[in-house]
């Protein structure tokens, strides 16, 4: 067993990281206040690579890899999360779906200007009535010559307000149920119906928006259709599970970001005439901290190098998706304590920080969701 | 143009170094390494002359097999080709030694300019620049700020730094130039160019294949010993009201010659 990270994933860790710290780190507190990433700054991530980093150079990627895209989630944990965020959605449901799911002509067609950011994708299956039930999606789509009619509305729909590719899961024959009655369609904005609705006012992730999307009778060419009919719901499974593990990527780099802050912080806050980093009470909270990332950190990279084996994932995807944002939660919340009443100030990073962690215990299936997914599998495998 | 880039890979700026139990070297043992922070300007200023003037930005390094790290990280920036000369050079401060490896390897490529950095932050000799020009028979500017290169002339105006004021140069090229900071922004390598910097083969030569003896780089000084800055001493605080600290402190500043 060899555990050092390949040449070049070590690179993209070293850039990143790098970029964070000069590029990404004086904005943050710009980003938070406009709740916006600013235009330069999004330009020169497109142009570096940051859109297109999993998947192979044919198709315009980066061809590192999921594991170079898990370590350069994890080295932007530095910066605000509204990065990690945009790029998740991007690369590691929406883009991926086409990747996993479509075509040779949709994967030639669409990946090269969505790997480059030309282009900027979203993932659409939430929906009103349909969230961890994510089979009762009612957004419908009927074949009408040569198109699709969509009808419905997605909400929190992350990058919805600036996608111009949509992966949209809708329901082409009801009796079917999930399998084999749900398919996925690529929407590109501009498509006859397809509007956005309103951009949601969140607790935080400022800097990434979630919007809804409207589809009246919009038209859909047929050829549209990713992949093939009635697979829509397995292109959106197969399509979380990577991107699970990408958001576990970017739980470990923020808690190691917060970690960091910590131990600086209890370095110099003096209470009673010491450092509090001199109680012991602090230092268990760093321990603690410190191992939970590094469970986390292995359990995901192992995650990742799985899928780049090849192999199927689902139950290491919810695992380390489950553990890295409970972990990233726990670890919030000692940052808060550790900081004490300046944690709790807006003014500080650390209130930020507590606010965005709270979502990766939401998004791309709840923590119950993971573990339904998990239990399931072990009840079937026997082990 | 052919464009040569010497770089160093040296310890990262953000590493705590600790001197190791023998006293005449550091720690070694998790020590991340980076580009000479320095150098980094010299590859942007190569990239910025092949983007002007067309031709090819080869980078070349003489260092132990993590030095190769430093060739690829210049590749993702745009370089077009690198080469290792492999040599151990752990805890030598010998610049000289560097220049006189650099040296011989350049004897067997072509180059109109060689860029380097103005030092590299690990020894801080700033030697090499000077000592490579010298055994190269080539003139040499440091601490360079500005530079405008015209190759049909075969000659480079060069802005340096200097105490208090600006020196304008003209020189004749061939010339090994040393970057300053504030020379230019350097590029980030990009993701993209990852891929390609990692396939590139980067041909390696010993220093035997130069003519040179031993595995290390020839070192004309000795490290006797090496010890850490002496810790801070504590700063003096003035308590009391502040019509009288303010006055002392005033007083302390002019008997500093700092006001
Ligand atoms: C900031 C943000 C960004 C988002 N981005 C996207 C996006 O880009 N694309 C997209 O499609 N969606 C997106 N979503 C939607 C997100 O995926 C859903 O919110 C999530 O899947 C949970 O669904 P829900 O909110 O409807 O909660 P519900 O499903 O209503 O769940 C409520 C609670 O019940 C629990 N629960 C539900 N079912 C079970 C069960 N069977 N067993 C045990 N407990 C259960 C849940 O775990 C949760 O605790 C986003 C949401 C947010 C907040």
């Amino acid at each position: 067993m060899d555990f050092t990270l390949p040449e070049e994933v070590e690179m993209v860790r070293r850039m990143v990281r790098d970029f964070v710290k000069d590029r990404l780190q004086p904005l943050a507190d710009q980003v938070e206040e406009e709740d916006k990433i600013p235009d330069d700054v999004l330009q020169e991530m497109k142009e570096l690579g940051f859109f297109g980093l999993p998947f192979p150079e044919e198709y315009g990627g980066v061809g590192v890899g999921e594991l170079g895209y898990v370590v350069a989630l994890e080295a932007l944990g530095g910066a605000n999360s509204a990065y990690g965020n945009l790029i998740g959605a991007h690369t590691g449901i929406a883009t991926m779906s086409i990747y996993l799911g479509g075509t040779e002509e949709q994967k030639r067609k669409y990946l090269p200007e969505l790997c480059s950011g030309e282009k900027i994708a979203a993932f659409a299956l939430t929906e009103p009535n349909a969230g961890s039930d994510a089979a009762a999606i009612e957004t419908t789509a009927v074949r009408k010559g040569d198109k699709y009619i969509l009808n419905g509305n997605k909400i929190w729909i992350t990058n919805g307000d600036i996608a111009d590719v949509v992966i949209v899961y809708a329901v082409t024959d009801k009796s079917l149920g999930a399998r084999g009655g749900v398919t996925a369609f690529i929407v590109e904005k501009g498509f006859p119906g397809f509007s956005v609705g309103k951009i949601d006012e969140k607790m935080g992730l400022r800097g990434s928006h979630t919007a809804e999307l409207i589809f009246e009778d919009c038209e859909v060419p047929a050829e549209n259709v990713l992949g093939e009919v009635g697979m829509g719901f397995l292109i959106a499974m197969k399509a979380l599970d990577v991107g699970r593990i990408g958001l576990a990527g970017g739980a470990v780099g923020g808690a190691q970001w917060l970690l960091e802050q910590c131990i600086e912080w209890a370095n110099q806050r003096v209470q009673f005439g010491k450092p509090i980093a001199h109680q012991q009470a602090i230092q268990w909270m760093l321990a603690d901290m410190a191992t939970e990332i590094h469970a986390a950190r292995l359990m995901t990279y192992h995650a990742a190098w799985k899928l780049d084996q090849g192999q199927r994932v689902s139950r290491e995807a919810a695992m380390v998706k489950l553990f890295a944002s409970e972990m990233a939660n726990r670890v919030a919340d000692m940052a808060v304590q550790i900081h004490g009443g300046i944690g709790y100030m807006k003014e500080h990073f650390i209130e930020r920080a507590y606010r965005d962690t709270r979502i990766l215990r939401i998004y791309e299936g709840t923590s119950e969701i993971q573990r339904l997914v998990i239990a399931r599998d072990l009840l079937k495998a026997g082990k | 143009m052919e464009i040569v880039v010497c770089v160093k890979q040296v310890p990262d700026t953000e590493t705590r170094i600790k001197i190791d139990p023998a006293g005449k070297g550091i720690v070694r043992e998790g020590i991340e390494y980076v580009v000479n922070p320095y150098d980094e300007f010299a590859i942007e200023e190569a990239l910025v002359l092949k983007e002007k003037h067309g031709g090819k930005v080869t980078v070349i390094t003489a260092g132990p097999d993590r030095a190769v790290d430093a060739l690829r990280t210049a590749l993702a920036m745009g370089a077009d080709e690198a080469i290792h000369i492999q040599a151990s050079q752990e805890d030598a401060v010998d610049s000289i030694g560097a220049a006189e490896v650099m040296a011989r390897a350049l004897k067997e490529i072509p180059f109109d300019i060689i860029l380097c950095g103005k030092q590299a932050v690990d020894d801080d000799n700033a030697a090499f620049a000077p000592a490579l020009a010298e055994f190269l028979g080539l003139p040499h500017v440091t601490v360079v700020t500005g530079l405008e290169v015209d190759p049909e002339a075969g000659e480079a105006q060069v802005v340096r730094e200097i105490e208090g004021a600006q020196e304008h140069i003209t020189t004749s090229l061939p010339a090994v130039i040393a970057a300053q900071k504030g020379l230019n922004e350097p590029r980030y390598p990009a993701l993209r160019g990852i891929m390609q910097a990692k396939r590139k083969k980067i041909p390696v030569s010993t220093l035997a294949d130069l003519g040179l003896e031993g595995e290390t780089l020839p070192a004309r000084t000795e490290v006797l010993s090496m010890m850490p800055p002496p810790p801070r001493e504590g700063g003096e605080k003035y308590e009391g009201e502040p019509e009288e600290t303010v006055a002392r402190l005033i007083k302390a500043l002019q008997a500093e010659k700092l006001v």
